[in-house]
C-alpha cells in the first residue's frame, strides 16, 4: 500500500472543499472497498478524509412521506430499519443479499453506491484496463468475460457495477444528495448517477471532483410486492451473475431493474408496460441492443428466467 | 513508474521533514506526495481499548486493525487469511459489532472498544461458544476458528436483536434461531477444512441453551 496522510472531516462542505483542493484525495467511509483497492495499489490516494464522524448515520422521514438515508448509515442498519422493511422491502432484500454480515456492518450507503467493478482484469495491475489506466485497452474483451456486461457496454469497457443495493434504489427512484466543493448542494436522480462506460469507463458517476454524498432519499412508498432475486455461483457471499429487483402491484403492473448485466443498475421504463404480460414480453425492450460475448450470453436467458421467477413470487 | 511531475530532491526533503499536516498545506505538495516514488510512512498516535484494556500505539497510518492486533499487541488469536474481506478469519467485535479487521485502518478505531477471541474467554474460563466448538469438533486445523467463534457469538446476538437475513421468509417478523438462519449469517466465514456442519451444531447448542 502506498503511504498517505489522513484527517477526520469536520463538516460535509469542508470535506468536499478539502477533497477538491487535494489532488487524488479520497473520502473513506467503511473502507471495505477502498482499502481493498489500496492494498493492491489500484487506488493510491495520497490523502484520506475520514467521513465517519459527521453524524450522517440517521434515517429520517422526509416532508413528502419518503425517507432520507444518511450517507454513513451502515448496510446492516439500513436493511434492518423497520420503515425500510415495511415500505421498501426490495431495498432490505437487496442489501441482505450482498456481501457478508461483517462487511454489511461496516459498509455504508454512499460507499456501496460508489464501490468499483469486480472485473478481474481491473483488479490485476499487470493487465490492460481502460478503467484503471485510461487508453491502455480492455483485457476482458476477448478474455474471460463470463461475469461481464451484456447491455450498455462499449468497445472500451464491458464491466458491470457490482452493487445489489443500487439496483433496488434504481427501482425505487432514489435520489442522491450531495454537497459540492463550493458548498452548493444538489440532488442527482439515481438513473443519472451511474454512467455507462462509453469511451471514458474511468468516469463512473455524475459526481464532480470533490463532491461529497450526504444522503440518499427515497420517495414516498409505492406499495406493491417487493422482490429481489439474486443468482450467483454460490448461495451466499458472492456477487450477482444476474439480479432482478421488482415492485409489482396487484394488477400486474410494476417496475423492474437488473443487476449484474451492465455498468449501472439496468432499468428500461418503457419495457415495464409489458410487465402484466409476463417476463418474455418484457425482454425485447429490456434487453434491446444487447451485446453479449459467447461466454456471457447465458445471462440473457438467465434474466428472463429470473424475472419470470420474480414475477411468480410477486403474484403468489 | 511514470511521474507526471518532476520532483526535485529539495521538494522531497521538505516533504519528509515537514510532516503530515504541513505537507498538505498546499495542493502542489500533496501532488508531490502522490507521485513520489518512495512513499514515506506517516506515523500516528492511536488509542483504543482491546478486551477491556486501554492501548496506546504509534503506528504507520497504513496499519490495519488486524495488523495492529497481531503485530503490535501480539494478540495472535485473530488470524489473517486473505487480507481482503473474503474469508472472515480476521473477524473481531468493534463496539459490539463484528467486522473484518483486515479491511479497516487502526487509525479509524480511535476510542473504540475491540473484543478479540482472547477477550471472549480464557483456557480456564471458556466462553460457552468456545466450549461448544470443542464439544462438537467445530474445527480441524483451527485456523478459521477464532473468526468463526467471534462471528458465531455475534450472529446469535444479531438474530436476537431482530436483524433480518437473506433467508428470513418474512422481513417484518422477528427472525428465528434456525440452522438455516445461522448458516446464511455465517457465510462470511470460510472454513478450508469444511467444519461447517459441526459449527452449526455448536451454535445450535449455545442458541438453545441461552434462547
Ligand atoms: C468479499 C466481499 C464481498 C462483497 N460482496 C458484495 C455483494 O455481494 N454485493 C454488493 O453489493 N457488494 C458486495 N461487496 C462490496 C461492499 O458492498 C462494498 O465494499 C461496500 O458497500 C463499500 O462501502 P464502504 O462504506 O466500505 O466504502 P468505502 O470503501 O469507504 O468507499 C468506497 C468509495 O466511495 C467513496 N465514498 C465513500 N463515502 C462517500 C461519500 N459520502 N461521498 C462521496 N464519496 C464517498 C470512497 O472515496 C471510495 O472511493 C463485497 C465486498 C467484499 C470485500
Ligand atoms: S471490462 Fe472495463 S474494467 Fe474490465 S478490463 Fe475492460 S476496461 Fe477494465
Ligand atoms: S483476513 Fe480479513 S476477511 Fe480474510
Ligand atoms: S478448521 Fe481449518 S480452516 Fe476451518
Amino acid at each position: 500500500m502506498k503511504s498517505f496522510t489522513y484527517e477526520r472531516a469536520t463538516s460535509p462542505a469542508e470535506a468536499a472543499a478539502k477533497a477538491a483542493r487535494t489532488p487524488g484525495a479520497r473520502f473513506i467511509a467503511g473502507g471495505t472497498n477502498l482499502l481493498d483497492l489500496m492494498k493492491l495499489e489500484i487506488e493510491t490516494p495520497p490523502h484520506l478524509i475520514d467521513v465517519n464522524g459527521l453524524g450522517l448515520d440517521k434515517i429520517e422521514a422526509t416532508d413528502d412521506g419518503g425517507l432520507r438515508i444518511g450517507a454513513l448509515v451502515r448496510n446492516t442498519d439500513l436493511a434492518a430499519d423497520d420503515r425500510v422493511r415495511r415500505d421498501y422491502g426490495v431495498l432490505s432484500r437487496a442489501l441482505l443479499a450482498g456481501a457478508s454480515g461483517q462487511l454489511r456492518n461496516k459498509a455504508t450507503t454512499a460507499g456501496n453506491l460508489l464501490q468499483r467493478t469486480r472485473c478481474p482484469y481491473f483488479y490485476d495491475t499487470g493487465q490492460a484496463c481502460n478503467k484503471r489506466t485510461p487508453g491502455s485497452g480492455c483485457s476482458a474483451i476477448g478474455g474471460f468475460s463470463r461475469q461481464h456486461a451484456v447491455v450498455g457496454a462499449s468497445t472500451a469497457c464491458i464491466a458491470t457495477h457490482p452493487s445489489d443495493m443500487a439496483v433496488a434504489m434504481r427501482v425505487l427512484d432514489a435520489q442522491v444528495e450531495t454537497v459540492k466543493p463550493d458548498g452548493k448542494t444538489r440532488r442527482i436522480k439515481i438513473a443519472d448517477f451511474h454512467k455507462l462506460p462509453g469511451s471514458t469507463p474511468h468516469i463512473e458517476t455524475a459526481l464532480q471532483a470533490g463532491e461529497f454524498i450526504t444522503a440518499v432519499t427515497l420517495p414516498k412508498p409505492i406499495g406493491g410486492i417487493h422482490v429481489y432475486h439474486k443468482i450467483r455461483d454460490r448461495a451466499s457471499y458472492a456477487f450477482a451473475l444476474v439480479s432482478v429487483a421488482a415492485v409489482i402491484q396487484p394488477d400486474g403492473t410494476g417496475r423492474v431493474a437488473l443487476g449484474g448485466v451492465a455498468h449501472k443498475p439496468w432499468r428500461v421504463e418503457k419495457a415495464e408496460t409489458d410487465l402484466p404480460k409476463g417476463a418474455k414480453a418484457v425482454m425485447a425492450k429490456l434487453m434491446a441492443d444487447a451485446t453479449p460475448t459467447p461466454e456471457n450470453e447465458f445471462k440473457i436467458t438467465l434474466v428472463e428466467r429470473t424475472l419470470s421467477a420474480a414475477l411468480m413470487d410477486a403474484r403468489a | 513508474m511514470a511521474s507526471p511531475i518532476d520532483i526535485s530532491p529539495n521538494r522531497r526533503d521538505l516533504l519528509i521533514t515537514a510532516g503530515a499536516a504541513a505537507a498538505l498545506s498546499s495542493a502542489a505538495t500533496a501532488t508531490a506526495a502522490q507521485t513520489a516514488e518512495v512513499s514515506q510512512p506517516v506515523i500516528s498516535k492511536i488509542s483504543f481499548s482491546v478486551n477491556g484494556a486501554d492501548q496506546a500505539l504509534e503506528l504507520d497510518l497504513r496499519t490495519t486493525l488486524l495488523d495492529a492486533l497481531r503485530e503490535h499487541l501480539h494478540l495472535t488469536g485473530t488470524k489473517k487469511g486473505c487480507d481482503h474481506g473474503q474469508c472472515g478469519a480476521c473477524t473481531v467485535m468493534v463496539n459490539g459489532k463484528r467486522i473484518n479487521s483486515c479491511l479497516s485502518l487502526a487509525v479509524m478505531h480511535d476510542g473504540d472498544e475491540i473484543t478479540t477471541i482472547e477477550g471472549l474467554g480464557t483456557p480456564d474460563k471458556l466462553h460457552p461458544m468456545q466450549a461448544a466448538f470443542i464439544k462438537h469438533d467445530g474445527y480441524q486445523c483451527g485456523y478459521c476458528t477464532p473468526g468463526q467463534i467471534c462471528s458465531a457469538v455475534a450472529v446469535l446476538e444479531e438474530i436476537r436483536a431482530g436483524i433480518p437475513s437473506h433467508v428470513s421468509d418474512d422481513l417484518n417478523a422477528a427472525p428465528a434461531l434456525t440452522a438455516d438462519e445461522m448458516r446464511e449469517r455465517m457465510s462470511g466465514n470460510i472454513c478450508r477444512c469444511g467444519a461447517y456442519s459441526n459449527i452449526i451444531d455448536a451454535m445450535s447448542e449455545v442458541a438453545g441453551a441461552t434462547a
